[in-house]
């Protein structure tokens, strides 16, 4: 073709948008149940071990936070992260950071919930044998956490979709800002105001086959364990 | 057991088959929750959120005995709710809009009915020096020339076509991340603005009614006959598809553009300050 054609270059633009929001979707998403993971796996694997008050308060804590509406998630942060709360000046409102430190909150819950109802049901002998080896807590962790790779991949996938699908936060601390903290549902939530229905329904869909091959990924890394 | 690659190619076609049909019966029936002989409005923001739909409303009701209900979008978003037959009446100020819905033959009836107008707003520091500009499109000059940040609607509502006729007057203007596309609605835009010390354009309405929370915010610019803008009442012809109530819509359209519409209108007040006005027909 001598002259691109000004409609395909349209389209084209308009699809590497897309795949930039998509691109960054993904990264916010990765981010956010990575650094989650790092507080989340070992508090839900602690929770989920035995028996104690602490550690029933604080199962039923996480499953109950896990029910929180995401914009009540993105308004208390809100609270703290606008220019007149306490971490105003940091200036993370309306920021990728932003999206990402809402989007940690959204999955620290879900994950420790999961993995500590997985662990509940981990055969106690497993455990009793680490105790009689007298093994130190960083290989008693280690070994735990082998043997149960299979509850702690299905909670970080829960926590993935959690955030993935999430239009409150994103909304709330990111602003829905073009060619910086828009994502996937915000921009499903935009082009329903502006009455692209099928625009909107596009994206959900991309968003849904994407979740799938993010799911299949972790389910065929991890095919069924010793355990759950 | 069924072999993997089996179950996701199910599972793909299932999906494919549930996403087709929701496709073909309409993404908007998720707007669907009617009761027969009530009339729908799909209305752009300012109308309703400034309270000026619970003055004039109840009054409708009252002399045709016919409830109301309301959804409130964006001019863009209305226009196409009445296009897939969802509602029965577009209240909008996007006259570009209105005008390619009535060229394509969507509507049977489009009367203005009042303006209102729009205002700039910034920060109290002004560091574009917007407020001494004499013209709208002066202070948008200014506020690009010194890449002051300004916040854009982004989301085809009527404030949004608005600002951009605004910026189509400006030659060689070149957009960088000074301008922020927010997509979303006027008073979380206003919030924005207020949070980051921006600029942003705004309608009078919601304005009035969220001043108070916006203290680093002030009127920089209005009164030019450029940030007018013209709210028109709209019967799309899908009103007259069952289910829809096309006689009602009609009466309510003659209410608005009549003249005990225009007297509500013209007493409506926030915070006693004015910010629609008939139009006399």
């Amino acid at each position: 073709m001598l002259f691109p054609d000004r409609a395909l270059m349209k389209t084209m633009a308009v699809s590497t948008e897309i795949l930039t929001i998509l691109g960054r979707s993904l990264l916010f998403a990765f981010l956010s149940v990575g650094f989650s993971s790092l507080a989340g796996i070992p508090l839900g694997m602690w929770i989920g071990w035995g028996e104690s008050r602490a550690r029933r308060i604080a199962y039923t804590l996480f499953q109950s936070l896990a029910a929180l509406p995401t914009v009540v998630v993105g308004l208390v942060l809100y609270a703290f992260l606008s220019r007149s709360g306490p971490l105003g000046p940091m200036g993370l409102l309306y920021t990728p950071a932003g999206v990402v430190i809402g989007q940690y909150f959204l999955a620290l819950p879900i994950l420790v919930s999961f993995i500590a109802a997985g662990f509940r049901t981990v055969d106690r002998r497993f455990m009793e044998t680490l105790e009689t080896f007298g093994c130190g807590l960083p290989l008693k962790f280690v070994l735990a956490l082998r043997e149960g790779k299979t509850i702690i991949a299905a909670g970080v996938a829960m926590a993935f979709s959690r955030v993935i699908g999430e239009v409150g936060v994103a909304m709330m601390l990111g602003g829905n800002l073009r060619n910086s903290t828009r994502t996937m549902t915000t921009a499903i939530a935009l082009d329903t105001s502006r009455g692209e229905f099928e625009q909107a329904m596009i994206l959900g869909l991309i968003l849904l086959f994407v979740a799938l091959a993010v799911h299949w990924l972790i389910n065929s890394r991890n095919s069924r364990g010793t355990l759950a | 057991m069924v072999p993997k690659s089996r179950t996701f190619l199910l599972l793909m076609v299932s999906l494919l088959v549930v996403a087709g049909k929701v496709h073909s019966e309409d993404a908007s029936s998720a707007f669907k929750s009617r009761s027969s002989g009530s009339l729908r409005i799909a209305t752009t923001t300012s109308v309703e959120n400034s309270g000026l739909l619970n003055v004039l409303l109840p009054a409708f009701s009252r002399r045709y005995g016919l409830a109301t209900s309301v959804i409130a979008v964006g001019s863009g978003a209305a226009l196409a709710i009445a296009e897939r037959g969802d509602c029965d009446l577009v209240i909008s100020h996007a006259p570009d809009l209105e005008a390619q819905f009535m060229a394509k033959g969507l509507g049977e009836l489009h009367v203005p009915f009042m303006t209102g107008d729009f205002l700039l707003l910034g920060p109290r520091n002004d560091p574009a020096g917007a407020a001494h500009a004499d013209t709208c499109v002066d202070a948008f000059r200014a506020i690009a020339a010194s890449k002051a940040l300004f916040i854009s609607r982004g989301d085809r509502s009527g404030t949004h076509q608005k600002e951009l006729e605004i910026w189509a007057n400006i030659k060689g203007l070149v957009r960088g991340p000074w301008y922020r596309e927010a997509g979303q609605g006027m008073a979380e835009v206003l919030t924005m603005a207020e949070q980051l010390g921006a600029y942003t354009l705004s309608d009078r309405a919601t304005w009035l009614a969220m001043r108070t929370r916006l203290p680093h915010l002030q009127v920089l610019l209005q009164g030019d006959a450029m940030l007018r803008t013209i709210y028109s009442v709209i019967i799309p012809r899908s009103a007259h598809l069952s289910g829809r109530n096309a006689d009602g819509a009609a009466k309510l359209a003659s209410f608005l553009t009549g003249s005990e519409g225009a007297s509500l209108i013209a007493g409506f007040l926030i915070e006693g300050e004015p910010c629609f006005f008939p139009i006399a027909h």
